[in-house]
């Protein structure tokens, strides 16, 4: 049975031990359900966990295990003088399972003629539909049964095994029903375990984003010195030259973060006045039609995807910067310019700015309001000086939220801003961003050894670093300064 | 006849110097339900009247129509007349913002905002320009705490939060508040609904000195409250002023019987 069926068989099993528990917990106080510790329902939840559980995990250990020890048996038959031959053994290791896979097709008469010599094993594995990379040896041939009898043993194997796992933890379950027993307790200590490990899936994926950012990014310090790369004023990896000895290119990093910083300051520049002012018209003056309706449009700019703000920046905003002001003023001639990049990033992030901050104005609670209106201050100084500061972490947060979007973003960079990396003070330039230059990097067909390739890690793990900074200052200097009510 | 009708027109545009506020036929509407129906009520200079009635019955909307904090109720509605010493404050000429200031509001629940003690005695006199300099300043902080007898308890941390004072100080910072800005009439909604018997007497205590300065409007759901600290009662009843007089004779020698019922304790 494929690991589908199983996970369905033993659900089955799992459901015939609820409706079982039930049952069995019932009849255990002859139908007077007030004698039972918990409601009957824990009885048989209680009963479907054992039954269900313990099998899930010995699948997925299985799962897991069985590829490690098939692998290990079929690499033991490979002869180490093959290997050094080839100097590849996950080369090999695939020829065998494209044989495996075409042995497993053939019929028995086939397989003797095989067996025999008689026939040879490429073409008659190609007629099977399974195309191979080398000739056939016969130690593959060894290989690839041993590789087929293990498979097959592993799926009885563990069919098998969990599905009896699973109907003798329902038998268990079921013998230990009795009116006293704790049944809620014990089904809330499981579905506290699961509300744990679905917190800690988050903080792993973090951990393991983060280690496997800092091993690349550790080897490509190696190759270039951090001095090089952290105050280095010019980006030029030399693609071209790739490989040759000598010829590593500059990758400094100062250009990137000055792009950055100048692009997401404008965006933001934007997107806090904006998305405040409309956050406090919404909270605090507008009558809830209007509210209704401009909430969720202005919400909208938020779910358009960014390749469309991206050619709204390229085919309207770029050139009317360009034709309007930059070229007016002497300080550019391209529709790729940072300012674009900033205007039309900062429209973006504006429903992240307005729609958080609504959310926290709206909840300061309304006898705040009422005391301050209650002493003859007006709505203006009362927003000024008793909902903004007591609304403040939240807005913050939300600031926060817009920031670290702005210095992500990557694709209005690429269209508005262009690819070319610059420090300029001149905001009517072409300049670059770091996570621009992350993906152009990745985005080659080089390998993962060259300094080309690893400085996108460095890059992405600096990225990483710099926000949560930003992130632990901001939240130092909200816990400071925060007017907090209650 | 003719008596009463001309004694009536002498109140109704004539000037008491004694009658700080009266409403005149006040009616108040929350969509189309009507919350109050045709109130008549004096508020006596510089003595503390009290509103008094069971939950629901209108009191507290009355009071807020005292300073037209019902104006932030976007459905709410008021018809009638209410006048501060003769004049109607529902009148377009009127600013709303500096009728505040005159007839200040203690709510129910302590609300100091989340700012530290000196800040929040500070705000009203600051947003009405009320001190000269900082040394003002600081006098009419010090001396509003005084008044609100918060003082001794809070000299030496003027600058920590108000929020994390006890109930009782907390309500008592909040009168501070009011009284720094020097309004000329203190509605209390309910004052002490919060706060422990000990906190609450304090508050009593103070109210009553405060009499001799202000002329303040309480609502209460306590009667041994409303006895304590009044020198005039009114009794609402399902949004109607049933009765009101002198508190000492609401209390001995209640005219209606619905008030009789109420403050021997029959219902409510």
């Amino acid at each position: 049975m494929s690991p589908f069926w199983i996970i369905l068989a033993v659900l089955g099993i799992a459901i015939l031990g609820f409706v079982a528990g039930v049952a069995r917990a019932r009849a255990s106080v002859n139908g007077n359900l007030v004698k039972l510790h918990s409601r009957t329902g824990y009885y048989g939840s209680f009963v479907a966990i054992w039954a269900s559980l313990p099998a899930f995990l010995l699948l997925g250990v299985w799962l897991i295990v069985q590829p490690i020890v098939v692998d290990r048996a079929v690499t033991a038959q490979i002869p180490d003088e093959a290997i050094a031959a080839t100097g590849n053994l996950s080369l090999i290791n695939g020829v065998v399972r494209s044989v495996a896979e075409g042995l497993s097709r053939l019929s028995a008469t086939e397989r003797r003629d095989l067996d025999i010599g008689v026939v040879a094993a490429r073409p008659l594995i190609a007629s099977k539909g399974v195309a191979l990379a080398s000739d056939v040896e016969p130690y593959m041939i060894r290989a690839a049964d041993t590789l087929n009898r293990l498979q097959a043993a592993g799926v009885i194997g563990r069919t098998a095994l969990v599905l009896l796992v699973s109907v003798v933890g329902l038998g268990l379950a079921l013998l230990r029903i009795r009116p006293a027993q704790r049944a809620r307790n014990s089904v809330e200590t499981v579905i506290r375990g699961v509300l744990l490990s679905a917190s800690m899936v988050a903080i792993l994926t973090t951990v393991g984003i983060v280690f496997s950012m800092l091993f690349e990014a550790l080897h490509f310090f190696s190759i270039v010195s951090p001095i090089n790369f952290f105050f280095g004023t010019v980006w030029d990896p030399r693609f071209a030259a790739a490989g040759s000895e000598g010829t590593a290119g500059q990758f400094g990093f100062l250009p990137l973060a000055w792009g950055t910083l100048y692009i997401s300051t404008i965006a933001l520049l934007i997107a806090v006045p904006i998305g405040l002012f409309a956050a406090i018209y919404m909270a605090e003056y507008a009558t809830a039609q209007v509210r209704a309706v401009a909430k969720p449009l202005l919400e909208v700019l938020a779910g358009i995807p960014t390749i469309v703000y991206g050619f709204f920046a390229l085919v309207t905003v770029g050139p009317m910067i360009r034709d309007w002001i930059a070229i007016p003023l002497g300080l550019g001639s391209s529709g790729n310019n940072v300012m674009t990049a900033g205007v039309v990033m900062g429209i973006m992030i504006i429903p992240f700015v307005s729609s958080l901050s609504d959310d926290i104005i709206t909840a300061v609670p309304n006898a705040m309001r009422d005391g301050s209106l209650g002493l003859g201050a007006t709505k203006s100084e009362t927003i000024k000086r008793v909902v903004l500061p007591a609304a403040l972490p939240g807005i913050v947060g939300s600031v926060l939220l817009a920031a670290s979007r702005a210095i992500g973003e990557t694709m209005i960079v690429v269209l508005a801003a262009g690819v070319a990396t610059n420090i300029s003070a001149n905001p009517f330039q072409e300049m670059t961003t770091i996570t621009v230059k992350i993906v152009s990097q990745l985005t080659g067909d080089l390998e993962f050894t060259s300094p080309q390739t690893l400085v996108a890690f460095a890059l992405g793990i600096t990225l990483f670093t710099v926000t949560l900074g930003l992130n632990i200052l901001a939240l130092h200097i909200v816990r400071k300064y925060r007017e907090q009510y209650e | 006849m003719n008596d009463i009708l001309e004694a009536a027109a002498v109140t109704e545009t004539g000037y008491d110097p004694s009658i700080k506020m009266s409403g005149r036929d006040v009616c108040v509407f929350y969509g189309d339900k009507q919350a109050l129906f045709d109130v008549n009520l004096d508020i006596t200079t510089n003595q503390v009247t009290a509103l008094i009635g069971p939950s629901g019955c209108g009191k507290s909307t009355f009071l807020r129509c005292l300073n037209r904090m019902n104006d932030t109720i976007s459905i709410c509605r008021v018809t009638g007349n209410i006048s501060l010493d003769g004049e109607d404050i529902y009148d377009p000429s009127i600013d709303v913002v500096e009728l505040r200031a005159r007839v200040g509001m203690v709510f129910q629940k302590p609300n100091p905002f989340p700012k530290s003690i000196f800040e929040n005695v500070a705000y009203g006199p600051r947003i009405h320009g009320l001190a000269r300099d900082k040394t003002d300043l600081e006098e009419i902080v010090a001396n509003s705490l005084e008044r609100a007898g918060l003082f001794a308890e809070v000299k030496d941390r003027l600058d920590e939060p108000g929020t994390g004072l006890s109930g009782g100080q907390q309500q008592r910072l909040c009168i501070a508040r009011a009284i720094a800005v020097n309004p000329e009439v203190i509605l209390m909604d309910e004052p002490c609904s919060a706060l422990d018997p000990i906190a609450t007497a304090k508050v009593e205590e103070l109210i009553d000195e405060l009499r001799e300065k202000f002329t303040i409007v309480i609502v209460t759901h306590s009667m041994q409250q409303a006895a304590r600290v009044s020198q005039r009662t009114a009794f609402f009843h399902l949004g109607i002023l049933v009765e009101e007089g002198p508190t000492d004779h609401i209390f001995t020698n209640p005219v209606d019987r619905r008030t009789q019922d109420y403050i021997t304790g029959r219902f409510g």
